[in-house]
């Protein structure tokens, strides 16, 4: 037993900003846990269980952003300590909802909501893992979904790249037979711009895509976006639509500074 | 087949479904689900869509109630009936790995044969003739897709005049409708007049006259014949769209470099929806997934479309990296190149990828506008 | 046509169609690596005869679980042993595919495609101009043609690679060079490491080759870009471009015509190709991302 699991690649799982959900697709897993038990080592996975196996990881899965300065340096621990590193979900992949605070005022922000500012050290940005050390694998999604960690993973056990396809949800709508909510409902859906993975989840429920896995390969936001407005949408709701939890991504950031009403009465002055 | 019309009441048209289901087959027919047309099995003519009517335009689709009790009065739906025959994702092979050792242990071929045989209800013609237009692709060359043609080998189809053209329809410029010519067991047409509710029943194969033959029917008198020309004459005139086919391969080969690609490019989403509602679009990828171990694997085929950017993909990067010329591969190959592979049109008029394109791109529009642009000198920079 | 003649051409009833998309299973016999990153694999059936297939031809290859992608052969036609299939590492499938043990069981489908039918050339001056993993493609032409070597006049081989170290079948190229009289050329992108050869693109060998244009045949294989500047000297110097075949290299899933992902313009390059002339290719050519 003990050489057996010598032998087993070693799996690491961080938390850094987030909200603890995607590693908790991982505790989801159920069945196939017992089989994961069986192909790795689960080193470090404070969420799960208490026991620590020291470094170096195989693979080091990492959920949230960085968003202190002690962060920055976990950061770069948790690179050195890992053969392969994995970002999972949309904090670790482009800052996650907390990037919000990007586009404001972190002085403003702190002042408000803490009694000491003083005690408080953050940055002014929320970004994500990449900005920081290399990353050999960023799976998307808020949170991210069970199949495709597992794919993920599998491939990490084989050796292998992962296959995550990079094209939009409307091709899984379209798969599992989903009615197209924005054209027989005139639904806002950011479908079209966003990486499928869901599986079409809110289209599939007849909601319009939340654009939770972030941009598709080749994202026409702007097109995207005279879609939206064409469908009734104001500027500032435009705006919004883009700034949830993939605010950060380039893509969907500057789409979403386009339709900032500030910027409108700037161009106007 | 010139076997003599026949006319099918209500009560017929339930004996119709009930006889197909007693000769086993599973009946798919339209009904409304999510605000929309879309196949699904029928048990009961009240499954169908009682009363609905549509109205679609580039970007939209809507139901609407109708002022009569009208069973087929609507225009395309959200699929034609290619998901039933050719699914968007199916098994090809599952095996197993024992060290060096892999076997192929189940077949997704025999799976494909134990579904059906399905009975199609309901066709229209343009997806009637993207039937034949499949039947051409995937059996009609040297390389048989073989979970197609056991699927197909097998399916009744019941075809239905169409006599609710929509916004978006040009069926009557394809040569593909509205009537259907060929390729059906049965065909009926509504007939909505101040007589009973009823229909004209064409037989299309001696196997569609012998289901018949279970059904009560009565023979046509010569105005319900007419009333079903006429509906017929009705809808030709009525189509939403028209698209010239004169020529158009000749205007879509010598546009390969047209400035109108750069305008359709910035409205394209790339999104993928005009191909995955085409009911002659056929490309396909193959999926592989794979256990924790590697050891249980297995291959699917999937639909896959050229408006992805990996679709083109060769190691160094895609082929089309671009999205125009994404666009321009796919309005080419439906219009242009499809007749040089297979002798005829890719496109049948039914007007889904113009409802269906979030981004409101027409194929009709953009053909008409290549024919009416000027050409720019060919050769590359 | 109806569905049943459909499958009555295709020769068989649904129930016994054989599917293309089903593998058979062959076992590697010897793996060799020819360079830092290119490896030929020997393959065995494990049941039936050996696979009969023409030069120019391909395979899909599949590392179970990994995926399947196309391969060209690069073996000897006429021999009969074990199918050669020369691979780059270049991809998932691809790496899977060279680092499998010796006795690892692959799947093969095909063979697939069309044929360089280097007997084209015969009674005339024949050119092969191959760049990088291009060159083991040719490897089973050349072979056929050096069978029946006295049927063709000057031979040339003009090769071109990214360095010395990237040279396929360098030892091969020594012999049909001295025993065969074939001119071979060889330049490299980049000539460190003591290189004596020449450096640069393959075409600035054309001019030299010493072969007659009004009665040459050429074969030509490698990047794109190289096989379209390749072709366009050789056209220019008055080779006709029906007599100038070339193999395109397209994303393949299935390789019988029916993913649809090959496609150039009106061809399937799977079934239509890989081997296409130039005279129907050269408008395929001269636009971009087509």
């Amino acid at each position: 037993m003990t050489i057996q699991t010598q032998a087993l690649p070693k799996l690491a799982v961080w938390k850094f900003a987030s909200c603890d959900g995607c590693q908790l697709t991982l505790l989801n897993c159920e069945d196939e846990l017992m089989a994961l038990a069986g192909e790795v080592q689960i080193a470090y996975f404070p969420e799960a269980t208490r026991a620590v196996v020291e470094g170096p990881y195989d693979v080091s899965l990492v959920e949230g952003s960085v968003t202190t300065p002690e962060e920055i340096e976990r950061i770069g621990q948790v690179r050195e300590m890992s053969r392969n590193v994995v970002t999972i979900g949309a904090c670790a992949t482009s800052g996650g909802i907390q990037a919000l605070r990007n586009f404001g005022d972190i002085a403003e922000f702190r002042s408000v909501v803490y009694a000491h500012p003083e005690y408080l050290s953050t940055l002014a940005r929320s970004t994500p893992i990449s900005a920081h050390v290399d990353v050999d694998f960023e799976l998307r999604g808020c949170p991210i979904n069970k199949h495709q960690l597992l794919e993920v993973l599998a491939a990490y056990i084989q050796r292998r790249k992962p296959r995550i396809p990079t094209y939009s949800v409307c091709v899984e709508c379209k798969r599992r037979g989903a009615v197209c909510v924005a054209v027989a409902n005139g639904t806002p859906c950011l479908g079209p711009v966003t990486q499928a993975g869901c599986g079409a989840l809110c289209p599939a429920f007849a909601r319009g895509c939340y654009g939770c896995f972030g941009p598709q390969d080749s994202p026409n936001t702007a097109a995207m976006s005279d879609r939206l407005i064409s469908l009734g949408m104001a500027d500032d709701e435009v705006m919004r639509i883009y700034r949830t939890f993939n605010a950060a991504s380039e893509p969907f950031r500057r789409e979403s500074e386009r339709h900032e009403p500030a910027r409108d009465e700037e161009a106007l002055t | 087949m010139d076997a003599e019309m026949r006319v099918l009441d209500l009560l017929g048209l339930q004996g119709l479904i009930d006889t197909l289901r007693a000769r086993g087959y599973a009946v798919v027919g339209p009904t409304v689900r999510d605000g929309a047309i879309v196949h699904a099995p029928i048990a009961t003519i009240d499954d169908l869509p009682r009363g609905w009517g549509d109205d679609q335009d580039a970007a939209h689709y809507r139901l609407r109630r109708r002022a009569d009790d009208a069973l087929f009065g609507f225009a395309a739906g959200a699929q034609s009936p290619k998901p039933v025959l050719f699914p968007a994702e199916e098994l090809i092979w599952r095996g197993r790995r024992t060290g060096e050792e892999f076997t192929v242990n189940e077949d997704g071929a025999e799976r494909a044969g134990d579904e059906g045989p399905y009975a199609l209800l309901g066709v229209r013609s343009c997806d009637l003739h993207a039937l034949a237009i499949h039947d051409v692709v995937l059996l009609g060359r040297d390389h048989v897709d073989v979970r197609y043609a056991a699927r197909r080998a097998g399916a009744f189809v019941v075809a239905v005049t169409c006599t609710a053209p929509g916004g978006t329809c040009f069926c009557a410029s394809m040569g593909t409708g509205p009537r259907p010519d060929a390729g059906y067991d049965l065909a009926l047409t509504e007939l909505l007049d101040d007589g009973p509710h009823r229909f004209l029943v064409e037989v299309g194969t001696p196997r569609g006259e012998e289901v018949l033959a279970e059904v009560p029917t009565t023979s046509a008198p010569a105005h319900d014949v007419r009333a079903a020309d006429d509906a017929v004459a009705w809808s030709v005139a009525h189509m939403g769209r028209t698209l010239d086919t004169d020529g158009i391969k000749e205007v879509l080969y010598a546009n390969a470099e047209s400035p109108r690609w750069d305008d359709v490019a910035s409205l394209c989403l790339a999104c993928t929806n005009c191909t995955l509602v085409c009911p002659t679009c056929f490309c396909t990828s193959v999926e592989d997934v794979a256990d924790l171990t590697g050891d249980v694997a297995e291959r699917r085929r999937v639909w896959d479309s050229c408006f992805s950017e990996d679709f083109s993909y060769i190691h160094g990067g895609a082929i089309r990296p671009e999205i125009r010329s994404r666009y321009r591969q796919w309005i080419t190959h439906k219009l242009a190149s499809w007749q040089d592979q297979f002798g005829m049109s890719g496109c049948v008029g039914c007007g889904r990828c113009i409802t269906w394109c979030p981004a409101a791109i027409d194929i009709t529009a953009e053909a008409a506008a290549l024919r009416w642009t000027p050409q720019p000198a060919a050769g590359r920079s | 046509m109806s569905m049943v003649e459909h499958l009555h051409r295709a020769g068989t009833s649904p129930e016994t169609l054989a599917d293309p998309m089903r593998p058979r299973r062959y076992r590697i016999a010897h793996t060799r690596q020819d360079t830092r990153d290119t490896f030929t694999l020997e393959l065995e059936p494990t049941e039936g005869p050996p696979l009969a297939y023409r030069p120019g031809q391909f395979t899909m290859l599949d590392a179970f679980g990994v995926g399947e992608v196309p391969i060209s052969i690069s073996g000897d036609p006429a021999r009969g042993g074990p199918l050669e299939q020369t691979i780059r590492d270049v991809g998932v499938v691809t790496h899977a595919l060279i680092t499998a043990p010796v006795g690892t069981l692959l799947g093969v489908r095909g063979p697939f495609g069309t044929s360089w039918d280097v007997s084209l050339g015969a009674g005339g001056d024949v050119v092969f101009i191959a760049g990088g993993i291009g060159f083991p493609p040719l490897r089973p032409a050349l072979l056929e043609l050096i069978s029946e070597r006295d049927r063709y006049g000057r031979v040339v081989l003009l090769y071109g690679v990214r360095t010395p170290e990237d040279i396929i079948f360098g030892d091969e190229l020594r012999s049909w060079a001295h025993d065969h009289g074939i001119v071979v050329g060889v330049t490299v992108d980049n000539g460190q490491h003591a290189w004596r050869g020449k450096v640069g693109l393959v075409t600035q060998l054309i001019p030299r080759a010493g072969f007659d244009p009004r009665n040459t045949t050429a074969f030509v294989c490698g990047p794109e870009v190289m096989m379209r500047f390749s072709a366009a000297a050789l056209a220019d110097r008055g080779v006709r471009p029906s007599r100038i075949r070339m193999s395109m290299e397209r994303n393949m899933k299935c390789g019988v015509g029916l993913c649809g992902h090959c496609q150039l313009r009106e061809l399937f390059v799977c079934v239509d190709g890989p081997v296409l002339t130039y005279d129907r290719l050269a408008p395929l050519l001269s636009s971009r991302e087509l």
